[in-house]
């Protein structure tokens, strides 16, 4: 990512301000607000903003930790520094089993969902005798360091934009890296994460926690400011505060969280000393203004304000080239390889009453270039979704290297080393070229998140770098590898998918429509990268439309129609194929 | 347990059911067409309701001002977006819609308001008003955004929760009111008292399933809100303006919203802020509903009714806690049974 530069000046600038003379006391108290709201901000940016996991039950978290350290420190009598690591846990282990319920949750249940248990929490909270009920727990003890107690706002500014900080620092450390990657992917869907051995649920319960406990040291910050805690601040309205500051903010961006919650504190605060002054009357008007303005900014800015902000900056000029020459060990490869790569047996599938794939058998060798070739509606997709495990075929049987893989989950087939590509190309847009092929690494790695935040995984990630930039340059985009991968036109997307898939290091490969919106040197280009593959002992079943380029690049192709398998044979067969003809032309030759 | 006890909880609950279900089929045709989660929902219901007990009690409601404004406001919209395409006609209707119709109601109400009016003509200028609140509401804050992110769309309609509920309190103070009953009279049969109030409830839930069920299968416009809802691209495609479905939905929204009010007004004292969590109990029957099925969101408001008005008999301090802690084994079912990929798009 980019250099630390900003962010050291930034911290500097923090520490100096509680130093500028006639700073007014009232200043040091916004900051505070906004140090606290920024924390949960910033797990939100990682949940809803880069994962897609929308959250509004996040000011309950807050309220774990909060209610954690204020039980501990009054009724038990534990010091505060104890109760951070257990408010923390806390958090975390209730975001697991709250996880549990609602990560699974899909689309627009999920915001709901949380909603309903912020709610419910919030009244737990207030009805709980011994959280104290609607009056809370008060008499809270401060935060101290040896005969330093941090009594004032002033005092502990520091302790809450330390924790800002190295929570910021972390966040990102976590978004670039191996385990980042994964989490960014899970915004566009589960089917191309998980065909590259990403476990989805696992990495939407690791952005879970990882908010729950940004949001669970917040509160126990929080319980330390005020001495006292309420069920007030840990309700719905708060839970939905803090998810308009990440969205105002600019919901893709760790420090749009911080910047929310200025923008969102500091409007509030203004609001609410100001407007009395110039619209007096009884009523809420700062909420009315407020409303509006956040309804104004969005229709201005619905991406946020960072990204708008950041739009102003000259653009960074490309990252930094990987070192190729750091080798990525290979695969294990199965020992004893059969020469019989996949075996397909009256694999059948039926959607209600269309039968989509009829009892078709097929079967790829290796070292072979393999077409399946049909009309469309032939069921030549779904055939490729039954052997990659996105779908389970209704009866018959697929085998890879003679061991059956019929109920097997999309993250095992990538383990036997079947890699993929899609027709509808499935590329995370707002990634670069290198990380999205990086994404085809993520089994080959094995750096987790701790040590991802950490920067302990930097001997790993290299690694893994250096793999996706070989395959890039291998398929001949080298030009483009720190290109957002959405600004690449169709055909190059589909060959960034090619590059991703090769970096699973497989030992079949995959390929649906490749040459689709293929100019026609880059279909030449691209037959001839498949056929050294091939000469390097890799196979290749593909799905394509065109001809030219089957007929010159396959040496067996099988032809689909309506779901059965018509015909089979080397390409100079399938010409003349009385049968195949008439699939195609609709006419008996 | 006592028959009696449980027959009234049962009655009460069906009551209270009934409205949730009111709302929640409002929340779900609004998400359906606009993918706008009506956050603002809750506030159609007091804006209902408290125009209409201001009306009944011979006080001018600020809502008729508001409405009038935001025609205003969204006059000024029209006119921006068709900057470069002027003509006279387009600048007549925008005028006729957003500011005359708007001033005409203001002007009914500034004639009715010290009088204390029949109770029909409440309901109508209360209807009248908070219809043309939704549909301003869409124009100005929503249409904007129709191409954003569900995300996006459900913070604006924070936002306008905000904004609304803070005039609700300017315009009605912070005391509660209640009206006077739709329907007077009451009788009972064996153990249990029917009021009007309660069966003018049933009465008109039921015509609006209906109603809302015939709109949906048998008219053109409600072929097309559908059309909206399963595919916005496909159906502006077929000729259908998209605008115009989502315009609709805010309507019928709002004065679903503002016909709930009006029937639990008599019932109970509302607040400017009740609105909130009277629409949050639709929310749970519309998501128990999946947000697509408007039976299934009937019939889950009901449960929703009975729950509360139980919970509330046997264990009133934690009854919020269980009507929305309903939701979990609800949701946990929907996600066993529903493990199936699903793309997203945003």
């Amino acid at each position: 990512m980019q250099s630390r530069l900003p962010i050291l000046i930034f911290a500097a600038l923090m520490a100096a301000i509680p130093f500028v003379p006639g700073m007014p006391p009232f200043w040091i108290v916004l900051l505070d607000n906004i140090g606290l709201t920024a924390l949960v901000a910033m797990g939100l940016v990682l949940l809803t903003g880069v994962g897609g996991l929308t959250s509004f039950g996040q000011a309950a978290f807050v309220g774990f930790g909060a209610y954690t350290t204020a039980v501990l420190t009054t009724t038990y009598g534990l010091s505060p520094w104890l109760t951070l690591p257990l408010s923390l846990v806390v958090s975390g282990l209730l975001a697991v089993l709250l996880g549990l319920v609602t990560v699974r949750l899909s689309g627009h249940y999920l915001p709901l969902g949380t909603l309903a248990w912020g709610l419910g929490l919030f009244y737990l909270f207030s009805k709980l005798e011994f959280l104290g009920r609607n009056d809370g727990i008060s008499a809270i003890p401060p935060l101290s360091i040896g005969a330093f107690k941090m009594l004032s706002p002033g005092s502990i500014y520091y302790a809450i934009w330390v924790a800002v900080i190295i929570s910021a620092l972390l966040t990102m450390n976590l978004l670039d890296s191996r385990t980042g990657r994964a989490i960014r992917a899970l915004r566009r869907g589960h089917v191309a994460a998980e065909a590259f051995g990403v476990q989805t649920p696992r990495a939407k319960m690791l952005v879970f926690i990882h908010a729950a406990v940004l949001a669970g040291l917040s509160g126990w910050l929080y319980a330390h400011l005020q001495r006292a805690v309420n069920p007030t601040p840990f309700g719905a309205q708060a839970g939905i505060e803090y998810l308009f500051i990440a969205v105002v903010g600019g919901a893709g961006y760790v420090w749009g969280g911080v910047l929310g919650a200025a923008i969102v504190v500091i409007l509030k605060e203004v609001l609410q000393s100001y407007l009395p002054l110039i619209l007096p009357g009884s009523g809420q008007v700062e909420t009315i203004v407020f409303g509006i303005m956040l309804v104004a900014l969005l229709q201005l800015a619905p991406g946020g304000v960072w990204p708008w902000l950041m739009s102003f900056l000259p653009e960074a000029t490309g990252g930094k080239k990987p070192d190729t020459s750091l080798k990525l060990e290979q695969r294990p490869r199965a020992a004893g390889q059969s020469s019989v790569l996949l075996q397909v047996e009256k694999a059948r599938k039926q959607f209600g009453g269309v039968i989509a794939v009829n009892n078709v058998s097929f079967d790829v060798q290796a070292r072979e270039i393999v077409a399946l070739i049909g009309p469309n509606g032939a069921g030549k997709s779904t055939t490729f979704n039954l052997i990659t495990g996105v779908l389970s075929a209704t009866s018959g049987s697929i085998s890879v290297l003679g061991k059956k893989v019929d109920r097997a989950p999309p993250q095992e087939i990538v383990k036997l080393g079947i890699a993929r590509t899609f027709q509808h190309v499935k590329l995370v847009p707002d990634m670069t070229v290198l990380e999205n092929v990086a994404i085809g690494t993520h089994l080959r790695g094995h750096s987790g998140p701790i040590s991802s935040m950490l920067r302990l995984d930097r001997a790993d990630e290299a690694k893994l770098l250096a793999e996706a930039a070989r395959q890039i340059e291998r398929v001949g985009l080298a030009d483009q590898m720190h290109q957002l991968a959405g600004s690449l036109s169709l055909g190059q997307q589909r060959i960034v998918e090619i590059a991703r898939a090769l970096c699973v290091d497989p030992m079949l490969l995959l390929l649906d429509e490749p040459a689709a919106g293929l100019r026609h040197m880059e279909k030449q280009q691209l037959a001839k990268l498949l056929r050294e593959l091939r000469d390097g002992g890799m196979s290749v079943l593909l799905v394509e439309h065109d001809m030219g380029f089957v007929m010159n690049l396959a040496d067996r192709i099988v032809v689909l129609d309506f779901g059965t398998k018509i015909a089979e044979g080397t390409p100079a067969t399938i010409k003349t194929n009385p049968e195949v003809i008439k699939a195609y032309l609709g006419v008996a030759a | 347990m006592n028959t009696t006890i449980m027959l009234f909880l049962l009655q009460d609950g069906i009551t209270n059911g009934a409205i949730y279900a009111l709302l929640g089929l409002a929340l779900v045709l609004v998400f359906a067409v606009t993918r706008v989660i009506l956050i603002p929902q809750g506030e159609f219901v007091t804006y209902g309701a408290l125009t209409y007990a201001s009306l009944a009690s011979g006080q001018m409601p600020g809502t008729a001002k508001l409405a009038l404004a935001m025609g205003i406001v969204a006059f000024a919209f029209d006119l921006f977006v068709a900057r470069k395409a002027l003509h006279g006609r387009l600048i007549l209707r925008s005028v006729l819609a957003n500011i005359v119709l708007p001033a005409i109601v203001l002007a009914v109400t500034l004639y009715f308001a010290g009088q204390k009016p029949p109770v029909a003509v409440c309901i109508a200028l209360s209807l009248l008003i908070v219809a043309m609140i939704g549909l301003f509401l869409y124009r100005i804050a929503f249409q904007p955004l129709a191409h954003t992110s569900v995300l996006v769309l459900l913070i604006a309609s924070v936002g306008v929760h905000l904004a609304l509920q803070g005039l609700g309190l300017l315009f009605f103070g912070a005391e509660g009111q209640r009206g006077p009953a739709v329907l007077s009279g009451a009788f009972t049969a064996g153990s249990l008292r029917f009021t009007g109030q309660s069966l003018t409830v049933y009465g008109i839930t039921i015509a609006f399933i209906v109603g809302l069920w015939l709109f949906f299968g048998l008219t053109l416009y409600g072929k097309a809100l559908r059309a909206t809802a399963v595919n916005r691209l496909g159906a502006r495609l077929a000729g259908i303006r998209t605008t115009l479905s989502g315009q609709i939905a805010f309507l019928l929204a709002s004065v679903i919203g503002a016909l709930s009010g009006i029937m639990i007004v008599p019932i109970t004292t509302l607040y400017y802020d009740s609105g909130f969590l009277i629409g949050l109990k639709g929310f749970v029957a519309a998501i128990i509903g999946g947000l697509v099925s408007y039976p299934l969101t009937a019939v889950a408001a009901l449960v929703v009714g009975i729950v509360e008005a139980f919970s509330s008999f046997y264990a009133s301090n934690y009854k919020e806690v269980i009507v929305f802690m309903l939701l979990i084994p609800v949701l946990l079912l929907r996600s066993l049974a529903a493990p199936a990929v699903e793309e997203e798009k945003d």
